[in-house]
Order: C-alpha cells, then structure tokens, then sequence
C-alpha cells in the first residue's frame, strides 16, 4: 500500500487510541460500543472514509474472526493490524468478530462509473464464479466475505495480493480465481463491485 | 484390474450402500457409466481451466455450492459433538484431544505421542500421551506460520513435515516439543500451486518417503509435474514417479500383507451430483499405472471433455468406489489387535464430506474389509454422525491405529481427535 501523509497520521492516531484503549482487550465483557470505539476510528462505523482500510459494514462474524486470527497469526500482513490483533485470545477474536458484524452495511460510494464498466464487469463476475461463494447480491455468506459496495482500492489491492499470493488466503479458493484475472480485470471489478 | 461384483451382494444391500454413498466396483459401476447421457451439459467454456470452479454450470442449484474451509478456533471441548457419532455395538467413541484448531493428518511417536498438521491455520501440534490433573492431553504447537502443513510423518525419532512445497525434517523431535525446533529442508522440488496444493505423506516400508503432487486445478490436462505421486529417499534425493493420473490423493497407507500401497483419490467435481465417485486404489506395479485422470473417472466414466479417444480399459481401474463428492481422505489399515478379528487389515478411510452436491454426502469414517482374494469385498459405514440434517457437526480428516489398537480420528471442522476403542 502506497502511504499517503493524510492516511498515516490517521492511522497513527487511530492506532494510539486503538492501543490506548487497551481496556476492551482486557475485559471481554466490555460493552460493544466500547469495544467497537478503536474499530471504528479508522473503519468508520460501518463505511469505511479512509483510503486503504476497508469498510467493515455488514461483515458476517464468520469472516471477520478468521481474519482477526489471520493477523494475529501473521498469515495475512496488514499494518497495524498484526500488532493490534497479537495479543488477542481466541475468546478476544470472537468477541471482536461478533461486535463488528453488528455494524451496518456500507453506504454506496464513488464516482459514477465510466460507459462500459457495468458490461465488462458484469462478464467477469459471471465468469469468475464470483456469486457462487459471495452469494447472488455479493454480500457474503458464512466465512465468506461481503464484496458489495467495499472500497475500491481495497477490493483492487486484495485481488492482486491473491493473484501474486502475497495475501494467501484462508482457504486457497481466492489465490486460485485471481490466477487468471489481468491487471485490466482487476481495475473493472474493483471499480464495478465497489459501487453495487 | 478386474472389475469385482460379488454374488452375495443383494439388490437391497446394494441399494442401502448406495444411499450411503458406498459401491463396489462392478454392476454398479457399469450402471453409473450410464448416467452422464442425461446429465446436465459439463462444462461452462467461460471458466478458465486453472479455476477451482472450472467446469461448473452456470446458474440454477449449482450456483450454490461452494467449498467452505472449517473455523480457524477450535470449538472448546464441552461442545464438540461426541453425543452424536455412532460407532457398531461394543465400540465406543471418547474425545482423545481438543483445542488444535484445523486438526488433520496424523502420526504417532513409539512413546505416545500424537503429532497433527493443520492446512488452513499453518500450525503444527503434538498431543501428549499422559492427561493432565484435569483429564485433557496436553497440546503442544511444535511449529506456526508454516504454509499449508497438511502432511506429517514420523519416522526414527524425526518428524517429517508436508508444507504446500516443502517438506522438513525435525530431528530428535520428542526433545523439541516447545516450538523452537529448526528443521532441515529435505525436499522442496515441487508445485507451488494452491489447489490441491496441500499433502498428505507417509513412510513407506521400503523406508521412502511418499509426495503427492495433485491436479492444480479441478479438471484440466496436467502438466507432467502434477496429478501423480512420488517416492524419494529420506534425504531428499531419487525422486520418481510411481503412480500418475492421480488427481488428488490425501490418503495412503501399506497393505500389511502385501506391502503394496493402497490410495483414496478424490474425483472431479461439476460433472454431476452423482458422478463420478471418489476412488479406492491400489498400486501393483510403481511406475507403470495410470489411474486415469483427467481422462477416465471412477474406472467406467470418460471425462466429457478430456475423455474423447480414450476408454477407461486404458487406465487401472479402482479397487472400490468410495461415494460421489464424498471427500474420502485418510486412509489406514487397521494393523491392530484390540478390534474384533472381523477388522483386521481392514481399511479404515476418512470421508471429509462432500460440498459439490445438494445433499451432502461422506462425512464419516468408513471400513472397506478384503475378500480372501485381496481385493475389496464390501465398503461399509463404521463412525457416523458428522453429518445432521445435511450440515456438518464435525469433519473426519484421517484415521490413525493408535499403539493400543484403538482408532483416532481427527476433525478439522471441530479442532480434535476422537478416539474409538473396542471392549474397555
């Protein structure tokens, strides 16, 4: 990811908070919005405003625990969450999975699309099999991530990382799809699922 | 090899086997070779041949099938559903070990100890022979952050260990049980695709080490690297190819007996809900078989694309057929002596479970018995109950005679081992 001043200091801020408020972490009971409160300072409260770090709106718990474990475990590289997530305890996992997946879904966002996205997308969409696993709507299912209306340089930079396997996933089902999508097929999907 | 049909096979007991996902190869097998004339058309050409999702049809019921990989938390030990596996009268079933997240092949030490590899979670675990004060074996993660460890081995004090392209040494492992071992790289000359990139491995009796290299992909031309397995010596050298037309094999062991080397193998998927089975195989001459992949599915069925030109007479058929989608993975003779007489040098195969077929199917442990003949005389169910109302309260990954002669059976779904004794 390509940092940019406004994105750092942002992240640095919301990291300080995010370690400050190191309280939710030591009470697993603590109420949910106060264990959302670090969450939503860089992801929003569901829609995410910042560059880079995506909107966590109508994720299923599912999803959300296998990721948090991802980073804690270092098996997916995503600064600064692998040292948010590194003292986690699995009961910590679940409680911050279950707590984020009450955020609402994200808002739709970006510029109107350019003439002929929506056609070339839609082929690659149906090409790629992408609702078999992510559902007719995109919105996720089980373990499997919501896609719809997410970030788009978000949705673009978790396609390469698979397609170059420098985010190899949970499950290999991802890493094998991007195989064969081009840098072209990339920017369409990204730009197209991102304004469902 | 020559197709089996036993006489003593009754048309019900047939029909009951069926519905349990279970055949012998023969009358039964011909039958299915029918079927793909009035199955759905086979393939999408939209998809490209390295997708894991080549070959399915689009739309309708089949867009709703999908592989789902299990939690990556082991469920705690109270919830695991032990109530519901059923085993034969006179066996009974007890939680061996929990808390090892993704738990899925296994290998015991002479000393007890239990050593697991994990696919989605990169840990490695060794489970303590002797409980603890609280009457749990204790879990030990030997190693993290590998990629895939599906495979382990142990052989002569040191464990082998099956990364998606590596395999490792541990030497003198039972002194390094506290995850800071360094092993030695024995072998790395392999695919580095994801699918079916993950291995199951073993030690065979000529003292080698077996490698499966599967398909990268669901149905496609293998290059010459892919859908085989491989023999090499312990050090890593003298690699060769032993059985090829092997899709994807996470199960093999050694027939007591006649020390030839018997396989599960998964078959294709989006052909059918009903076709084509997994396989049973046993591998009679090392180098020379092809087991027909891509072109010939479960010894009866052409591929409807690859399979043109060919007939399965070309390729060794299977020993047994092992259900459609079933998933069937470890595979271990039973070598005991705690189980009836009845289970000796019987096979005892893991079925993972299906997700390419409406109503799932496997999902169970399964015991495949020889004939006086050797070859298989009836497949049968032996633990089930993974499966409720067509979702899985646990995923069986392999199967393990234990040292006392009692089964273990591990689930990645759930993050344990189960073990089955007889009699105590």
């Amino acid at each position: 990811m390509r940092r940019r001043p406004c994105v750092a200091r942002g992240l640095a801020a919301a990291l300080g908070a995010l370690l400050a408020a190191g309280a939710a972490r030591a009470a697993p009971e603590a109420a949910m919005p106060e264990r959302l409160a670090p969450c939503i300072g860089c992801h929003g409260a569901g829609t995410s405003e910042t560059e880079g770090v995506p909107s966590l709106g109508g994720q299923l718990p599912d999803y959300v625990v296998t990721q948090l474990f991802q980073f804690r475990e270092k098996q997916r590289e995503a600064p600064p969450m692998n040292d948010v997530a590194a003292g986690f305890s699995d009961d910590d996992l679940r409680a911050y999975a279950d707590a984020v997946a009450t955020l609402p879904p994200p808002a739709r966002s970006g510029a109107p699309e350019e003439a002929g996205l929506t056609e070339r997308a839609q082929a690659l969409v149906a090409k790629h099999q992408c609702s078999s696993c992510h559902g007719p709507d995109l919105a996720g299912r089980d373990a499997i991530p919501r896609i719809r209306a997410q970030r788009e340089e978000y949705l673009a930079k978790a396609l390469a990382g698979y397609k170059s396997n420098a985010r190899p996933g949970y499950d290999p089902a991802m890493n094998e799809v991007a195989q064969e999508l081009s840098e072209a097929d990339i920017k369409d999907l990204a730009a197209y699922v991102s304004r469902l | 090899m020559t197709p089996i049909y036993k006489p003593v096979l009754t048309h019900t007991f047939a029909a009951a086997l069926a519905c349990l996902g279970l055949g012998i190869v023969g009358r039964q097998a011909a039958h299915a070779q029918e079927t793909p004339a009035t199955a759905a058309p086979p393939a999408s050409v939209k998809v490209e041949r390295g997708d894991a999702l080549y070959g399915r049809p689009e739309g309708g019921a089949a867009a709703k099938l999908a592989p789902v990989a299990g939690p990556p938390l082991a469920t705690a030990a109270a919830k695991l559903p032990l109530d519901k596996l059923k085993v034969p009268e006179g066996f009974h079933v007890e939680v061996y070990a929990s808390g090892l997240a993704n738990a899925r092949e296994m290998t015991q030490a002479p000393d007890g100890t239990v050593f697991v590899g994990s696919r989605t979670v990169g840990k490695v675990y060794a489970v303590l022979p002797q409980p603890d004060a609280d009457g749990k074996r204790p879990v030990k993660t030997i190693a993290t952050g590998l990629h895939r460890p599906n495979g382990v081995a142990f052989h002569d004090g040191a464990l082998y260990v099956a990364e998606l392209s590596k395999i490792w040494r541990y030497d003198d492992i039972a002194q390094h049980l506290d995850g800071a071992a360094k092993p030695t790289l024995v072998y790395d000359d392999l695919p580095k695709d994801e699918a079916h990139g993950w291995k199951f491995i073993a030690i065979g009796p000529d003292n080698k080490l077996y490698v499966p290299v599967g398909s990268p992909g669901n149905i496609l031309m293998p290059p010459d690297t892919h859908a085989q397995i491989r023999r090499i010596d312990l050090d890593g050298k003298n690699a060769e190819v032993i059985a090829r037309g092997v899709r994807n094999t996470v199960g093999f062991d050694w027939n007591p007996k006649t020390k030839q080397l018997w396989f599960t193998d998964n078959g294709r998927d989006w052909v059918s809900e009903d076709i084509p089975n997994d396989e049973l195989n046993v591998l009679t001459e090392p180098g020379k078989q092809h087991f027909g992949y891509p072109f010939c599915h479960q010894g009866t069925f052409t591929d409807p694309e690859y399979g043109w030109g060919h007939s399965c007479a070309e390729f060794t058929a299977p020993a047994a057929l092992l259900g459609p989608h079933t998933a069937s993975l470890g595979l271990r003779f039973y070598t005991g002596t705690q189980f009836p007489e009845a289970y000796r040098d019987a096979i005892f195969v893991a079925r993972h479970g299906s997700w390419n077929r409406t109503t799932k199917l496997g999902g169970d442990v399964v015991v495949a018995r020889l004939g006086p003949d050797g070859k298989i005389a009836k497949v049968e169910p032996f633990m089930t109950g993974f499966l409720q109302d067509n979702r899985y309260a646990g995923r069986p990954v392999d199967v393990l005679v234990a040292k006392d002669g009692s089964l273990l059976v591990s689930d990645d779904y759930n993050g344990a081992i189960y073990r089955v004794s007889y009699g105590q």
